[in-house]
């Protein structure tokens, strides 16, 4: 992600707590993950913010609604699912030409483990659990990124 | 009991449970996601927990059992245990977990085994120990009053 020339982010973080939610109602998110537990924890953060995610429990399915022409801004994606698992989806969604941010979120926390999971496509690699300044840092990114393809 | 002893209690109860570690900040997190909108959060996620933590445990019993041990499905299931129970805190139980998925690695059964036991126990006792405080919660709102954070 580069900010173009003369790119200023500072003018956004002058929104106020209701205009965030509000402005955060346009964002669209998929979380994918095999933990019904899990799903319902993310779940419920999102919406704090005013999101509204979609879930689904494993890569094949995420991969099936880019298929059918779906479309996230936001992609949190678990690494160990049955099916088809993190690494892989994150693969194929990047072989189809997916430029969403895709952030991976896993409970494996060896280096080099999130180094394989970066390098199969992600924009971003946390370790479980999701928290409220981990998702205030990604709207953050997505706000500079939908600015960046505006000003292209 | 009074109300305000009832509160001053579920206080006490709930920092004992943090200081034993038997709850961690994850727990307040979970909490601090519960609104008027979604007022039985918490209770909906345990009882997620309990359920994935019972057929976790039944089916590593099962995999433990068996003739020539899958240690890539124990370890599988572990992994999971490890995961819900991080999620909501329960910390005593997810170190038992890190544990056991070193002997998965080493392939070693008796390790496994008493890991088992030992994540048994541990839930068990989380288990109860959440029952309580939501029981003291019950009570208090039962009787008017509202939970102490």
């Amino acid at each position: 992600m580069v900010l173009g020339n003369g790119a200023s982010s500072s003018s956004l973080n002058m929104k106020s707590g209701e205009d965030k939610v509000n402005s955060n109602k346009n964002l669209s998110v998929l979380v994918v993950d095999d933990d019904p537990l899990i799903r319902m924890l993310h779940d419920m953060h999102l919406k704090k913010f005013g999101l509204n995610p979609q879930v689904v429990e494993d890569g094949k399915k995420a991969v099936d609604l880019f298929r059918i022409g779906a479309s996230f801004d936001l992609i949190l994606m678990d690494k160990e699912m049955p099916v088809m698992n993190g690494v892989e989806a994150t693969k194929e969604l990047r072989d189809m030409g997916i430029n969403s941010m895709i952030v991976g979120v896993t409970s494996r926390g060896l280096e080099i483990e999130m180094q394989d999971f970066m390098e199969s496509g992600l924009d971003f690699c946390f370790e479980k659990p999701l928290t409220p300044d981990m998702i205030t840092f990604l709207l953050n990114e997505l706000n500079k990124k939908n600015d960046d393809d505006n000003n292209d | 009991m009074d109300l305000v002893q009832l509160q001053r209690q579920l206080v006490d109860y709930k920092t004992s449970l943090y200081n034993e570690g038997f709850l961690d900040e994850q727990f307040t997190q979970l909490q601090e996601l519960q609104d008027e909108n979604n007022p039985d959060f918490v209770v909906e996620v345990v009882s997620l927990f309990f359920e994935d933590s019972e057929r976790l445990l039944n089916e590593l019993t099962k995999a433990l059992e068996q003739q020539s041990v899958d240690f890539k499905r124990v370890d599988a299931h572990v992994h999971q245990l490890k995961g819900s129970s991080s999620s909501i805190g329960a910390q005593r139980v997810q170190k038992v977990c890190i544990a056991f998925r070193n002997y998965c690695e080493e392939q070693n059964i008796e390790g496994c085994v008493k890991c088992l036991q030992q994540v048994r126990h541990e839930y068990s006792l989380v288990k109860t120990k959440l029952e309580s405080m939501f029981q003291l919660q019950q009570q208090i709102l039962s009787a008017g009053g509202s939970i102490p954070m």
